[in-house]
């Protein structure tokens, strides 16, 4: 399913360059839940953003579902994060002046859905996560974990092969972050591939492989508790 | 394609006071582009009303008295004209078309029926019904044969009909009997004069007519003629050389301008029309400043409307966005933008224009400011355009927008 070989990432910062990722390789199997844990700076975000196709690698190969991940215009890269990837950001990133509605159907808007058949499945996606009754609603009048779930059915909706989310929880309490890490073990159940980073051993528990970084390093990756490395 | 429009008016909404003020720019330029065409097109229009009742090409040759002392003879001689001139510059002066002159007999009785009154007497040569724009409504004009046989014979004012003949009388005044200063005339033609009603009061006999019945041997008052399809230049030659004949003839300097008094139309019409070339250039230099202005707020405020939604653009990319659709977008926002102000703006003035012909009584520095469906057309042009050119850039800022950074957490 993806297939990271040797990935480094540095950024420039004054004179010195900051290696964000250094030789990263990894596997994930379709199906996959998988967590990525670290500490502040040592590329967790950086390497969901190579995933997501958001960000490129300086080197190394990346290939996501059979797809050589290389070179891609900007425009194509657009339409893979459309077809194959759905994102879950902390900050919610709802777009503040449409509804919970409008936001979850954005995504059909790229595909050129017709609207009102935008708006039939997002009604759909919006009632899997229990939000039907907020379709309405602007995100300003939404709680934190009312306002992630509706990001969850945005990312959901196009039925992506690969569900990326960082610190979706990060915002949130504990009980609320209890329902979000719930979707998330459904749709893994599913059969979607789900991978996310957090800083939270708790929520790290509930995946089944868990990645641990330092320093653009991957230090431990353990798949049900025995180690891949 | 409703899509996108949706999409638009979303985001436009989302923002209304950037919105309005966009508007508000574009709409004003618009609005005092098309105000100053229309006002132009008044004052044009207002000028060429008073051009209408004569030849606008015409050349006129008034008598006068010399002022500069010539071949022995002195200032002050009193120089008048006859038969002989008319033949001459028919003959020997260039670019002549139509030519005129006119034997003035002045204010004489002239009665049908019970009814008299005095109206004022011309003698004319055929030709003279192009130099004063006369239409005749009822008959013919005079001709040459009247001219030849001196015929009894006269064509008539729409305003002395109306003096002389009673309302719905029998077959109308042509071929009717009238007193002219004492001798019977036949009507044989009646007109109206574009220009000006006093004209609508005239009585023209055949010049040589004139001369016979009210003793004026072979003599002429004034002489006028229109040049055709002569150029400004072509005209002040002509003119040129009518000095010069009638200076020959008359043994006058041709330096001397007053021996002939010589008025050229095509003088005062150029003053005119050169005035209104540099009114179109204050126009189009003004005009084209308030949409310079106008485009660059609007480039403006898309470039502000693009930075505040930087993570609005950052979270479409995410989700799939092309540059492509982020570029339309952004420039469909900006050309429904000013669209709907130019529209505005248009309406506006037009409104104003409207309100300005029912209101402003008629008057001859302003008649009828009006514009045209080529303005409506062009504001159109214009203002898609100029939406197009100030949303571009923009547009183009927006596509190159890195997602990553962008959704950065603040
Ligand atoms: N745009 C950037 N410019 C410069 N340096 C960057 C940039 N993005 C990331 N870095 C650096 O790369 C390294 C990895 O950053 P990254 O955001 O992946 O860390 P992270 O594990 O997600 O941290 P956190 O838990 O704080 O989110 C850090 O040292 C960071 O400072
Ligand atoms: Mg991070």
């Amino acid at each position: 399913m993806i297939d990271l070989a040797d990935i480094s990432k540095s950024y420039l910062m004054g004179q010195h360059s900051v290696h964000a990722l250094s030789d990263v390789s990894l596997n994930i199997g379709q199906g996959e839940f998988v967590a990525i844990q670290g500490s502040s700076g040592s590329g967790k975000s950086t390497l969901l953003n190579i995933l997501g196709i958001l960000d490129t690698p300086d080197s190394g190969a990346y290939t996501l579902d059979g797809h050589v991940i290389e070179n891609l215009s900007t425009s194509d890269a657009a339409r893979y994060r459309n077809r194959f990837i759905g994102f879950v950001f902390q900050s919610f990133n709802l777009i503040h002046h449409k509804s919970a509605l409008e936001n979850v159907a954005l995504p059909l808007y790229y595909q050129k859905v017709a609207r009102k058949k935008r708006s039939r499945i997002a009604m759909e996606y919006l009632d899997r996560v229990g939000l039907a009754d907020r379709a309405d609603h602007k995100p300003a009048e939404l709680s934190g974990g009312q306002s992630q779930r509706v990001a969850i059915a945005r990312a959901l909706i196009t039925e992506p092969a690969l569900l990326l989310a960082d610190e979706p929880t990060g915002a949130l309490d504990t009980q609320t972050s209890e329902q979000i890490m719930q979707i998330f073990r459904d749709v893994n159940d599913q059969g979607m591939t789900v991978v996310l980073v957090t800083h939270e051993p708790d929520i790290a528990a509930q995946a089944r492989r868990s990645i641990v970084l330092r320093d653009g390093d991957i230090v431990s990756d353990l798949l049900n508790g025995s180690s891949l490395l | 394609m409703i899509d996108p429009l949706i999409e638009v008016a979303d985001s436009l909404r989302t923002h209304k006071v950037r919105t309005a003020l966009a508007v508000l720019t574009v709409a004003w330029g618009i609005f005092m582009l098309v105000l100053l065409l229309g006002a132009g097109r008044g004052i044009q229009n207002g000028v060429e009303l008073q051009f209408k009742d004569d030849a606008v090409n015409s050349i006129r040759i008034y008598q006068g008295k010399t002022t500069i002392a010539y071949n022995g003879l002195p200032r002050g001689r009193s120089i008048s004209y006859n038969n002989e001139d008319y033949r001459q510059v028919r003959a020997k002066v260039g670019h002549v078309d139509k030519l005129t002159a006119r034997y003035y007999v002045g204010d004489n009785l002239v009665s049908y029926g019970g009814q008299q009154a005095a109206f004022d007497i011309r003698g004319v040569h055929p030709d003279h019904l192009y130099l004063e724009k006369t239409v005749i409504t009822a008959g013919r004009y005079i001709n040459e044969l009247d001219l030849l046989e001196r015929r009894k014979v006269c064509v008539i004012g729409v305003q002395v009909v109306a003096r002389l003949f009673e309302e719905g009388e029998e077959d109308g005044p042509v071929g009717k009997l009238l007193e002219v200063g004492g001798t019977v005339c036949q009507v044989v033609g009646v007109f109206t004069d574009v220009g000006s009603r006093r004209e609508e009061e005239a009585v023209y006999l055949p010049v040589t007519t004139a001369q016979l019945l009210f003793g004026g041997s072979d003599r002429l008052h004034q002489l006028m003629y229109t040049v055709g399809e002569a150029s400004y230049q072509e005209s002040k030659d002509s003119e040129q050389q009518v000095r010069t004949l009638l200076a020959n003839i008359h043994n006058f300097s041709p330096e001397d301008e007053r021996a002939a008094r010589i008025y050229n139309n095509l003088d005062e019409y150029k003053k005119i029309t050169d005035l209104f070339y540099w009114v179109r250039v204050i126009v189009a230099v003004v005009g084209v400043g308030t949409v310079l202005t106008g485009i660059l707020a609007v480039s403006n405020i898309m470039v502000i409307s693009v930075s505040e939604r930087r993570r609005e653009i950052g979270i479409r990319k995410a989700i799939g966005a092309t540059p492509g659709s982020i570029t339309r977008l952004i420039v469909l926002e900006s050309v429904i933008l000013t669209t709907v102000a130019g529209y505005i703006g248009l309406l506006a003035s037009l409104g104003l224009l409207e309100l300005l012909k029912a209101t402003v009584p008629e008057n001859e520095y302003m008649y009828q400011p009006d514009v045209n469906t080529f303005v409506v057309v062009a504001v159109t042009v214009l203002v898609i355009v100029s939406g197009t050119l100030a949303g571009y850039l923009p547009a183009r800022r927006a596509a190159v927008i890195d997602p990553v950074e962008a959704l950065q957490p603040t």
